[in-house]
């Protein structure tokens, strides 16, 4: 079995309001950071998970993110994805 | 119908349960029985609610967790077979996490956790869960959320108002849900999720009555 490293990626859709990332811009301006043009709050998570080569690992990922990890109504996904 | 039983379901963190029970059983004298979220067996109950609360501590997303659990995998049949289902605030989450109901609902427009009376517009009669017969065609019901901004594409949108599916809209939209919806109905109607809270308006003491008639209507006819 191998084992692999996989950081999965879950954003807001562009079209959904990210209430919490406009909270966080105007924080990170009154702070006095200059130039923010937008500020979008998503997820990371990890994941070590085994299997019989990358292919069969980015099956179960693929199933995770579109099943639990995401909602595709309103998140995107992508991951990355290291042999150990 | 003196038998007619309507299941409660019981998540880890549901904390409208026994609201929605007192309220079905002291205020309309309807059979209640509470649903382990681990039951698979919903043969003796004709109806069901899904109440509000958070269930698994709303990790990942409200109601994502809730949607894998046994009981919401046995519901596909229940809701085939035509029985109903009510989804009050986290339980409409549930319904749209597990796709019985199209959309999401996500974090309020302005961050606050709303807990407030709202006037709401009765859109549809399909599925017969609102009195809108005579003139009162508005209702007051009491909300509470932190995460009760529906939002769907466009395409959804315009589904669901070709097909009538919207049930209600805020008539001063509190939370910044698209195209002010409250709550929604399957195409058949025997599926209602909303975000206000029906089982907290059904005694004059507390404030009013205007949620008997949506519990009164897990009855079938």
């Amino acid at each position: 079995m191998d084992q692999f490293a996989v950081k999965v990626f879950v954003r807001l859709r562009p079209s959904v309001l990210d209430p919490a990332g406009e909270a966080t811009k105007s924080a990170s301006i009154k702070l006095g950071a200059e130039g923010i043009k937008s500020l979008r709050i998503g997820k990371m998570i990890e994941v070590q998970i085994e299997g019989n080569g990358e292919n069969e690992v980015r099956e179960k990922i693929d199933l995770l993110c579109d099943r639990l990890f995401a909602n595709t109504v309103i998140e995107d996904y992508e991951y990355s994805l290291e042999k150990l | 119908m003196d038998n007619f039983t309507v299941g409660v379901v019981v998540f880890p963190g549901s904390n409208c349960d026994r609201d929605v029970s007192w309220a079905l059983e002291g205020c309309l004298d309807i059979k209640t029985k509470y649903l382990w979220h681990e039951s698979s067996d919903l043969s003796d109950v004709d109806a069901i609610v899904l109440p509000g609360g958070f269930s698994y501590g709303d990790y990942l997303r409200c109601g994502a967790i809730a949607r894998f659990s046994t009981l919401i995998n046995a519901l596909d049949e229940f809701v085939k077979s035509g029985k109903r289902v009510l989804g009050i605030c986290n339980g409409f989450q549930i319904l749209t996490e597990s796709g019985f109901l199209p959309g999401a609902l996500v974090a309020n427009k302005n961050l606050n956790f709303i807990c407030d009376d709202v006037e709401l517009d009765i859109v549809s009669s399909k599925g017969g869960w609102f009195n809108n017969v005579d003139e009162k065609q508005t209702i007051k019901l009491p909300i509470a959320h932190g995460e009760g901004r529906y939002h769907c594409d466009s395409d959804t949108l315009k589904k669901l108002v070709d097909n009538e599916l919207i049930a209600l809209r805020y008539k001063n939209n509190p939370n910044g849900s698209s195209f002010d919806i409250a709550g929604i109905t399957n195409e058949k109607g025997n599926v209602l999720g909303l975000m206000p809270h029906p089982e907290r308006a059904c005694d004059e003491i507390i404030g009013g009555t205007d949620g008997l008639f949506t519990l009164k209507s897990l009855i079938t006819k």
